[in-house]
């Protein structure tokens, strides 16, 4: 069953975009570590710490696009599931620092020991153990986004609705997590690691291997979203998608499809959070803004939802984008932003990759005279 | 000692009353009797003085009683001195007239004691009470209400025989209550001061009618409890009245915010996320405006408000009409796409008003009407709030009559329920949808100015409503203009009273959180449309 | 349950539904027998489609029986258990999965396990293939079996939706109009078909078109204001003198 699962996941496609990131994971920290840093191939250090963040976006907008591109939930909160995922990891790294910590105290983190705290809330214990923080990174988004989803989905709550809600739950993790007694460091969030799986976090082999495992899990999480999408499940999300109710009356449980998805895609976004935080070196509540959410939607439309390569391209671009503009104009970065947003709403709904295979597929069918039908669903307006 | 003085004052005073004769009316020479005698003639010396009634000799007596009256050894005349250096600066004790340095020598400080210090205290509180000026008048029995003075009973007495004011009256009933408690008087008048007491408003009262139910006992004790009990409960009806109208008063804030996306989202179906940077461009059009006329017309910065509120409704309504047609249309019947696109606009907004006024916070001022509050029992209503209010509720009747009384109102609804059969029937859809959401724009343009008046004026001003605004427009239900009203002063009287409990920011939370668990329930807000048509 | 209701496939008794006080449903009963195919006719606002939203669960009543297969009340189901119970519905206008090709229109639509699970990791097997070739031949649409469903033509369509229904293998179908904005050749075809389909389940057709009712040659049942105005053939309604003042006289 599985296997045939995986089989399918595997078209040439997919063969493409997995071999390439394992590619990846394995030739820029071999670059970055083996060669000397005056070789034309040499990776430096500061760009294996953007391109290993863009990695982890990549991530995110990837599971953005398996519920907003197939089952056609726009959701305005993955940054919260990001976020959540980024202080699960966190939490693991700041128990790291163990009596390193500005006041030196064995198992509270500074920020308690300041607040004047006495003892460890409950729910940082068991944060020391890896295992533990791992198995919180994909439990606590998958928890708040099935308890959300049961309760929006069954009650059929759907299309800019169902947004606009998901923004306000972002919206109030963000406000809680800025609450010094919430016991996540407040304002300042979480920073100052010094270990992570008793490597030193800042050493360049630490750095190399984040770099390979943010993009062996965008593989894996790639090839587990092609299997999705490629089966018979992947062909209702698309029904619900397009007619949710003619999905009712043709029997699927269109709550628990959603719900599925939703959860999964929750994790896959926990994931990309927990490594993205050691990478940058802190996590703090600006993580769950509302506004970030948005972006991680452009980045999915810019590259094209519905495709699942497009959001990984829309993400690298419009980062690279980012990192380019403000570097350059900084005052300009917002402007570019926000025109990126509209035209991309009206010239390219499509997205680059989506525009793209839909020329291509002209073009075939203008050579061939044939009338097979595109492979990608074409996108449509998401109701 | 303090019965002898009493009975010294009544002696002294009662005579003089009854009589209407005087051995000495003139306050001056009253004065500078205190330069000779005892402490024990002192205190009829003050005596003297307070039943001539001139409120003009509190300085002196005050002034007695702080060990700065002096007399001057050469005539005997008495002043009020300022230490400056080591010679004094001698006042004149009635007209406070600069007499001039003398040195140390040659005056000597007038005598007095702890317990001439009350008889002052007592003497002047009653001539506070007969000052011209009715504050004062207050201000003194209010004194009096709080020490309970026994001694003051009399002051009282006379004080009340010829006060007019209905206002100084009761407050001087009140300080009368209070003294009675304190006097040995009868059960029955303690309890009608107790029931006195417990009428007129007043956490003051709590202290006093505690003290004394702990001092005393029987019927008039029980008495005394049972006035603090309804005292509390008064003041806890006054306090729910407080936290209701601090609640209105964030329900009339949330309701400015919303209404314009009530029309643009609620009765268009677009969702405007650049709605909040349509408020914020209200506000700055309301700097703009007062900038210039701090600059050229400083006398006309009363009327600024006036000024900014059509400015901000063309900018704003502009900015709108402007985004209609350039990308709107585009997107009708693609509600995600829309926000998408909105957010892009509101992005660029925000950078334009940055780059061309900066991050940082625009002062914007209050004019004179607006600043100042008003007592209402016991709530504090502030000018600035209670504008607020009024001006919610009256852009909320204007855009009800606009909708429902206008042929403009009759189009848009025809436009948005049907938009074929509208346009068959010759209505130009474009232009309507252009200028109805052009007006949603617009009105979020004059929230802007009202917001201007109590918000921080900065480039992220739009962002703090966007989400409380759709909160607001979604609770109530979508195209239904009563169920923003009612949905805005729910949330907002709701957060105040989850304030006290929670916190502000964990208020906030809840309030979001109990709106994302009722939608859920009811999907479609508060007061949703039923039947078939719905779903379509 | 109501002793009538047993041996019945669809029951409805007393039922009422109303739209802020509009009483779309007004005391409604009908009886439909295991393999019985009626046809409902009635004016706009009779309540045709508003009955088919009870059956299948899209509405609820606010007062009244709806039993299904003489023991199931389905007022207790959602449209997905209903659809899973076996009722299947053809809406007025067509709607099939546009960005899906016609076989996996009907692959969706096939009467198999449709958790989440049993999806994801579904393998196609040889009986499914040969059950959605046979549709194919039914409607007509084996030669397009490949092409997008938002490239068929109107009629295509209309047979496609009937084709998923076969596929979902219903005890009961309700049809709504479904030769609304048929050429005559397509509406005869369509009428072939359903009776057809009639052969082997019970159907309920709620039709305008009165040479269509008439082609189909079943018992009728008019409905006028929420409520069944007279049952019988064709001919014996349209001699009904409260059918003819409420509808057909017009």
């Amino acid at each position: 069953m599985i296997t045939s699962f995986l089989f399918k996941a595997l078209d040439r496609r997919a063969i493409w975009v997995v071999s390439a990131l394992i590619a990846l994971a394995i030739l820029v920290p071999a670059s970055n570590l083996l060669l000397p840093s005056d070789s034309a191939f040499h990776v430096s250090n500061f760009t294996i710490s953007l391109i290993g963040k863009y990695l982890t976006y990549a991530l995110l907008a990837l599971a953005l696009d398996l519920v907003w591109g197939y089952c056609g939930i726009l959701s305005l909160g993955h940054g919260a599931f990001f976020a959540l995922g980024g202080y699960a990891m966190g939490m693991y790294l700041m128990r790291q620092i163990g009596s390193r910590g500005v006041y030196g105290d064995p198992i509270l983190p500074d920020f308690m020991v300041f607040l004047n705290w006495k003892e460890l809330p409950w729910f940082w214990l068991g944060f020391d153990q890896f295992w533990f923080a791992a198995l919180m990174i994909l439990l606590v988004p998958g928890v708040l986004a099935f308890v959300f989803g049961w309760f929006a989905f069954r009650s059929r709550v759907t299309g800019v609705y169902l947004s606009i809600i998901t923004q306000a739950m972002t919206y109030a993790l963000l406000l809680a997590f800025f609450r010094n007694e919430m016991g996540f460091g407040g304002n300042n969030g979480l920073t100052d690691f010094k270990d992570i799986l008793g490597y030193d976090i800042q050493s360049d082999t630490t750095r190399a291997a984040l770099f390979s495992a943010s993009a062996l899990a965008l593989a894996a999480s790639f090839l587990i979203c092609s299997g999705i999408v490629r089966s018979k499940f992947g062909k209702v999300l698309v029904a619900v998608r397009d007619a949710e109710s003619r999905s009712r009356f043709i029997g699927y449980r269109v709550e628990n499809v959603k719900l599925f998805v939703f959860v999964v895609s929750a994790m896959m976004a926990g994931i990309a959070g927990a490594l993205y935080v050691p990478q940058v070196g802190i996590i703090n509540p600006g993580e769950f803004a509302p506004a970030n959410s948005i972006e991680v939607v452009i980045w999915t439309a810019v590259g094209g939802r519905g495709t699942l390569i497009g959001p990984i391209i829309g993400a690298v671009l419009v980062n690279a984008g980012k990192s380019v503009f403000t570097a350059a104009f900084p005052e300009f970065w917002l402007f570019a932003l926000g025109a990126l947003f509209v035209a991309t709403t009206l010239f390219l709904p499509k997205g680059v990759v989506g525009s793209f295979s839909s020329a291509m597929a002209w073009l075939r069918r203008r050579t061939a005279k044939s009338d097979t039908p595109v492979a990608e669903p074409t996108v449509r307006a998401a109701e | 000692m303090q019965h002898l003085i009493r009975f010294l004052i009544a002696l002294l005073i009662v005579p003089l009353l009854i009589t209407g004769v005087s051995a000495q009316t003139d306050p001056r020479s009253l004065i500078d009797a205190m330069a000779a005698g005892n402490l024990k003639a002192r205190a009829a010396q003050i005596e003297a003085l307070a039943a001539i009634g001139d409120a003009k000799t509190v300085p002196a007596l005050q002034a007695l009683s702080d060990g700065a009256l002096y007399f001057r050894k050469s005539d005997k005349k008495v002043f009020i001195a300022q230490k400056s250096g080591k010679d004094f600066d001698l006042f004149d004790p009635l007209t406070a007239e600069n007499i001039g340095t003398v040195p140390k020598g040659s005056v000597s400080k007038v005598r007095v004691n702890n317990s001439l210090r009350r008889l002052i205290r007592s003497v002047i509180g009653t001539l506070t009470l007969l000052s011209p000026d009715p504050q004062v008048r207050i201000a003194a029995a209010q004194t009096i209400f709080k020490t309970g003075d026994p001694d003051s009973l009399e002051a009282l007495d006379r004080a009340l025989v010829q006060e007019k004011a209905p206002d100084v009256r009761s407050a001087m009933e009140l300080a009368r209550a209070s003294v009675i408690l304190k006097s040995d008087s009868t059960d029955a008048d303690k309890i009608a001061a107790i029931g006195l007491i417990q009428k007129g408003d007043g956490r003051e009262a709590i202290p006093l009618l505690n003290e004394f139910a702990a001092q005393s006992d029987g019927p008039v004790s029980a008495a005394a409890n049972k006035a603090i009990v309804e005292i509390e409960k008064t003041i806890a009806l006054w306090d729910i009245g407080q936290t209701v109208w601090y609640g209105i008063s964030l329900g009339s804030v949330l309701l400015l915010a919303a209404i314009g996306l009530a029309v643009t989202f609620g009765v268009m179906g677009v969702i405007n996320m650049a709605h909040g940077e349509m408020v914020m461009l209200g506000a700055y059009t309301t700097y703009v405006v007062q900038e210039i006329i701090r600059n050229g017309y400083p006398g006309l910065f009363d009327y600024s408000l006036a000024l900014a509120l059509p400015l901000a409704f063309l900018v704003s309504g502009s900015c709108g009409f402007v985004m209609e047609r350039t990308i709107i249309r585009f997107l009708y019947g693609r509600p995600l796409e829309t926000l998408l696109a909105t957010w892009g606009v509101s992005l660029i907004l925000q950078q334009t008003i940055r780059t061309i006024f900066g991050s940082t916070n625009k002062e914007v001022g209050n004019p004179t009407w607006m600043s100042g509050a008003y007592e209402l029992g016991g709530l504090t209503l502030t000018a600035n709030r209670l504008w607020i209010v009024v001006f919610a509720l009256f852009v909320f009747a204007a855009l009800f009559v606009v909708l429902k009384k206008t042929g403009f109102g009759l189009q848009m609804r025809a436009v948005t329920q049907n938009r074929k059969m509208a346009s068959s029937m010759g209505i130009r859809t474009p232009w309507v949808d252009a200028l109805t959401f052009a007006l949603g724009s617009g009105i979020a343009g004059i929230a802007g100015v009202a917001l201007s008046q109590i918000a921080n004026v900065s480039p992220n001003l739009g962002q703090n409503y966007i989400i409380d605004s759709f909160m607001v427009v979604v609770f109530g239900g979508v195209g239904n203009l009563w169920g923003t009203l009612i949905g805005a002063l729910t949330l907002g009287v709701a957060n105040k009273f989850l304030e006290p409990f929670a916190g502000a920011v964990l208020a906030k939370i809840l309030i979001l959180v109990f709106i994302i668990l009722f939608i859920q329930k009811r999907p479609r807000g508060l007061f949703a449309l039923k039947g078939r048509a719905v779903e379509a | 349950m109501t002793k009538s209701a047993a041996g019945s496939l669809l029951y409805l008794d007393g039922v009422h539904v109303s739209f802020d006080g509009f009483k779309a449903i007004n005391n409604l009963s009908l009886i439909l027998q295991p393999g019985e195919m009626r046809a409902i006719i009635g004016p706009n606002g009779a309540g045709k489609t508003t009955m088919m939203d009870i059956v299948t669960g899209k509405t609820r009543p606010d007062s009244g029986d709806v039993i299904f297969d003489g023991g199931i009340d389905l007022t207790r189901h959602d449209e997905t258990d209903i659809a899973q119970l076996g009722i299947g519905r053809k809406f007025q206008k067509p709607t099939v999965f546009e960005s899906h090709t016609v076989w996996d229109n009907l692959e969706l639509a096939l009467n198999r396990n449709r958790s989440v699970f049993a999806t994801l990791f579904y393998v196609t097997t040889q009986r499914d293939r040969d059950q959605i070739h046979d549709i194919l031949e039914t409607t007509r649409l084996a030669a397009r079996k490949d092409e997008l469903a938002a490239n068929l033509s109107h009629g295509q369509k209309q047979w496609l939706e009937i084709g998923m229904l076969l596929a979902q293998e219903p005890k009961l179908l309700l049809v709504d109009e479904p030769v609304a904005g048929m050429t005559d050749a397509e509406t005869e075809e369509t009428a072939r078909l359903l009776r057809e389909i009639a052969k082997s389940r019970s159907v309920v057709v709620v039709e305008h078109d009165m040479s269509f009712v008439r082609d189909l040659d079943v018992k009728v049942t008019v409905l006028a204001e929420g409520s069944v105005l007279a049952e019988g053939s064709l001919d014996h309604v349209s001699s009904n003198q409260k059918v003819i003042e409420n509808y057909l006289g017009r």
